[in-house]
C-alpha cells in the first residue's frame, strides 16, 4: 500500500533542470538509496516526494494514489532532515509530539507512542532536554523517532547522518536499517556517501546532473557498472579507466583484480597508500595510471619495475561516451 | 595588582556613567525635595512637598493618562506592524527590495521632518485627508485641533514612523530561523497560523522583547513631533508627560517641580524594565 513509482520526473528552475526524466520504483517495505555526487538532484527529488517543491513534468505515485499535486501533508511520508530541523525551543518530548499534537492525536495514543518511539532509540533519559543539550547523534534520535510516532508508511531522509563523526555514522547506519526493517517503512534514503548506499539499500538510483546513471541492487552497480561514471562513482578506490584496445573505447579495471605477477604488461610503481589490511599501489602502465589493491604490506618499493596483469572477465568496456559495451542494464 | 588594572579599565566607562547618569539622577531627586527659588526667597528644603503638589496637580494626572494611552496606542500597533511587515517582506516577492526600503523609509526621517510631513496631511481642508476626504463627500476635520481627535493623529503618526524600524529587527531574526522548520511541521500537517503560533513566534520572543522595550522607552522618550504638531494642545489633550516636563522646566521655569516630574518618569521607566527582564526574560528561549 506504500510503494513508491516515480515517472518521467522533472524539474526546472529558469530553464536548467535539476531534475531531467527520472523514473524509478521502490517497493514496499523496502529501502531505496539515491546516490550521487552534490548537484545530482537527488535531494530534488527527495523533495519532489514530500511534496515540498512542485514537479515541473512527470508524476509521483505513493500507494497506487497520484500524489503529484497533493499537498505535503497529506502524502502519508515523513521526512528527516539533514539539519534535523528540530524546533530549539521545544523540548525532546514535545519536538517529538509536535506533528500528533497537530493531528489531534488523543492524549492516550500520544503518551503511548512517545513510549514506544523513545524506548526504540533510546531516548528515554532526555525527554525533557533542550535540543541545544543534545549530542549530535542524539538530536538525530529525535527526528528518527519523529518519524516513529507519526506512524507514516513513507520514510524520506535527506543526508541524515552527514552531520555525525565516522563511529557515529556507522552505528546508526545499523540503526535506521534496523528502524526500517522493523517497521516495515518504505524508505528512501539521500547520501553522497557510497558506503551508506552499499551497506544499508535494497536498491541503489545512481544520479548524475538530473539524470538516472544505473539503478539497481548494490551489487548489480558494484559487478556491471552501466557507465564509466558508475564505474568511477562506486569502489574504493574508484575503478580503474584505462584506453581500450580499440580506438574510442575504455577499458576498466578494479584495483582488485589487477595482480602483480612476473608474466603480464611491465609497470612501474609511482607510489604506494599502505592502509594496513592492504596496500594501494599506484602504478604507471604505458604512461596512464592504474592502481593495484595488494593485501597486507607490499613487497615492492616507489621506483620498482613489476609486471601487471588481470584476468579477461574482470575487464569492463565502455564507449568513450561511457555507456558500457557489452549492454549494462541501466 | 590584578584588581587594580582591572578597575582602571573600568574607569573611562565609570567617569561617563557616572557624570552623565547617576549624577545627574542623584541631583534630580535632590532638586525634587526643595522649593523653588527666587531671588526674594531661596530654595530650601521642604521634603516631599513637591509630590504633594504634584498629586493635586490635575495637569499631571491628565498627562499621565495621555501618556498611557498614548503607549497603549503605539505599542502592541507598531510591533504587530513590523513582524507582519517582515513576515509580507521575508518571502519571495516581485519587488522585495523596493518594499523593504519603503517601510524602512520613515525610520531614516527625523522625527521634525515626520511632523511636518503629517502636519500637512492633517490641515483642515487644504490637507491631504481632508482632500481626500472631500473627494468622497466627507466634511473637512480639523484633526489636530479636536481634543478628541489629537492624542488617535499623534498616535498614527507615531505607528507610522517606528514600524519599520521594528521591522528590520523582524526580517534580521527571521532570516536567521531555517526554512526546515517550516517544511517539518508542513509535512506534520501544520497550517501556518499554527506553525506562527507554535513555532514562529516563541521563536521570535527575545526580537519582541528587544522591540517591546524600545517602544516603551520610545512612548515617554518622543516628544519632537509635539513642537511642531500641538505644542500639547489644545488644552494639554496632546500633551505627554516629557513634553510637560520640558514645559515646566523651560517655559515655567519651575525647575524643582520638574525634577519631580523626572522622578516620576525614572521611577517608571524602572519599573518596566524590571518586569520585562524580571519576569518575561525567564520565559524566553534564547538561542
Amino acid at each position: 500500500m506504500s510503494a513508491i513509482a516515480v515517472e518521467g520526473l522533472v524539474k526546472r528552475w529558469d530553464g536548467h533542470a535539476a531534475v531531467d526524466g527520472v523514473s524509478f520504483a521502490v517497493p514496499e517495505a523496502s529501502l531505496t538509496v539515491l546516490l550521487g555526487p552534490s548537484g545530482c538532484g537527488k535531494s530534488t527529488i527527495l523533495r519532489l516526494i514530500a511534496g515540498l517543491e512542485t514537479a515541473t513534468d512527470g508524476t509521483v505515485t505513493i500507494g497506487g494514489r497520484d500524489v503529484t499535486r497533493l499537498d505535503p501533508a497529506k502524502r502519508g511520508v515523513s521526512m528527516v532532515f539533514q539539519s534535523y530541523a528540530l524546533f530549539p525551543h521545544l523540548s525532546v518530548a514535545e519536538n517529538i509530539l509536535f506533528g500528533l499534537k497537530v493531528r489531534r492525536v488523543t492524549k492516550a495514543e500520544r503518551v503511548r507512542r512517545l513510549e514506544t518511539a523513545a524506548r526504540m532509540v533510546g531516548l528515554d533519559s532526555v525527554l525533557e532536554r533542550k535540543p541545544a543539550s543534545l549530542s549530535g547523534g542524539q538530536r538525530q534520535r529525535v527526528a528518527l523517532a519523529r518519524t516513529i510516532v507519526a506512524e507514516q508508511p513513507v520514510c524520506l531522509m535527506d543526508e541524515p547522518l552527514s552531520n555525525l563523526d565516522a563511529k557515529l555514522r556507522a552505528e546508526m547506519r545499523d540503526e535506521i536499517r534496523r528502524l526500517q526493517r522493523a517497521l516495515g517503512l518504505t524508505m528512501v534514503y539521500v547520501t553522497h556517501d557510497q558506503t551508506e548506499a552499499m551497506t544499508m539499500a535494497d536498491a541503489v538510483v545512481l544520479l548524475n546532473a538530473g539524470r538516472i546513471e544505473q539503478q539497481g541492487p548494490p551489487p548489480l552497480l558494484y559487478e556491471r557498472p552501466a557507465t564509466a561514471f558508475a564505474a568511477r562513482f562506486i569502489g574504493q578506490p574508484p575503478m580503474n579507466l584505462l584506453r581500450g584496445p580499440t580506438p574510442g573505447t575504455l577499458l576498466g579495471v578494479r584495483p582488485e583484480d589487477v595482480a602483480l605477477n612476473g608474466s603480464g604488461r611491465p609497470a612501474r610503481v609511482e607510489a604506494l597508500d599502505y592502509l594496513g589490511a592492504e596496500t594501494l599501489l599506484r602504478l604507471s602502465l604505458d604512461g596512464e595510471e592504474i592502481i593495484a589493491r595488494a593485501p597486507g604490506r607490499a613487497a615492492p618499493q616507489p621506483g620498482d619495475a613489476v609486471r601487471i596483469a588481470w584476468p579477461a572477465e574482470a575487464e569492463h568496456h565502455f564507449e568513450d561516451t561511457g555507456i558500457r559495451r557489452d549492454g549494462g542494464q541501466t | 595588582m590584578r584588581h587594580v588594572i582591572g578597575w582602571l579599565l573600568l574607569t573611562p566607562a565609570a567617569i561617563l556613567l557616572i557624570a552623565f547618569t547617576y549624577w545627574p539622577i542623584g541631583a534630580t531627586v535632590a532638586d525634587s525635595l526643595f522649593s523653588r527659588g527666587n531671588p526674594i526667597r531661596p530654595s530650601r528644603f521642604i521634603g516631599l512637598e513637591n509630590y504633594a503638589l504634584m498629586a493635586d496637580d490635575p495637569i499631571f494626572w491628565q498627562v499621565l493618562w495621555n501618556n498611557a494611552l498614548f503607549a497603549l496606542g503605539t505599542i502592541p500597533a507598531s510591533i504587530t506592524l513590523a513582524l507582519l511587515m517582515a513576515l509580507m517582506v521575508n518571502r519571495a516577492l516581485p519587488g522585495r527590495a523596493l518594499a523593504r526600503m519603503a517601510f524602512f523609509t520613515p525610520t531614516i526621517l527625523p522625527m521634525i521632518a515626520v511632523a511636518n510631513i503629517w502636519l500637512f496631511f492633517y490641515t483642515p481642508d487644504i490637507g491631504l485627508i481632508d482632500q481626500i476626504a472631500g473627494l468622497v463627500g466627507l466634511p473637512g476635520h480639523n484633526w489636530l485641533g479636536d481634543p478628541d481627535t489629537v492624542l488617535g493623529a499623534i498616535i498614527v503618526m507615531t505607528v507610522w514612523k517606528e514600524a519599520g524600524f521594528f521591522m528590520i529587527f523582524y526580517l534580521a531574526a527571521l532570516q536567521t530561523i531555517p526554512p526546515e522548520l517550516w517544511e517539518a511541521a508542513r509535512l506534520e500537517g501544520a497550517a501556518r497560523w499554527t506553525y506562527f503560533r507554535r513555532i514562529l513566534f516563541p521563536l521570535l520572543m527575545p526580537t519582541t522583547l528587544f522591540v517591546l522595550i524600545n517602544a516603551i522607552l520610545n512612548s515617554f522618550k518622543l516628544v519632537d513631533h509635539l513642537f511642531i504638531l500641538t505644542k500639547g494642545g489644545p488644552d494639554n489633550a496632546s500633551n505627554l508627560l516629557l513634553y510637560y516636563i520640558f514645559e515646566t522646566a523651560f517655559s515655567f521655569f519651575d525647575t524643582t517641580y520638574a525634577a519631580t516630574l523626572t522622578v516620576v518618569l525614572l521611577a517608571l521607566l524602572a519599573v518596566l524594565s524590571l518586569v520585562q527582564y524580571g519576569v518575561l526574560d525567564k520565559r524566553i528561549h534564547y538561542r
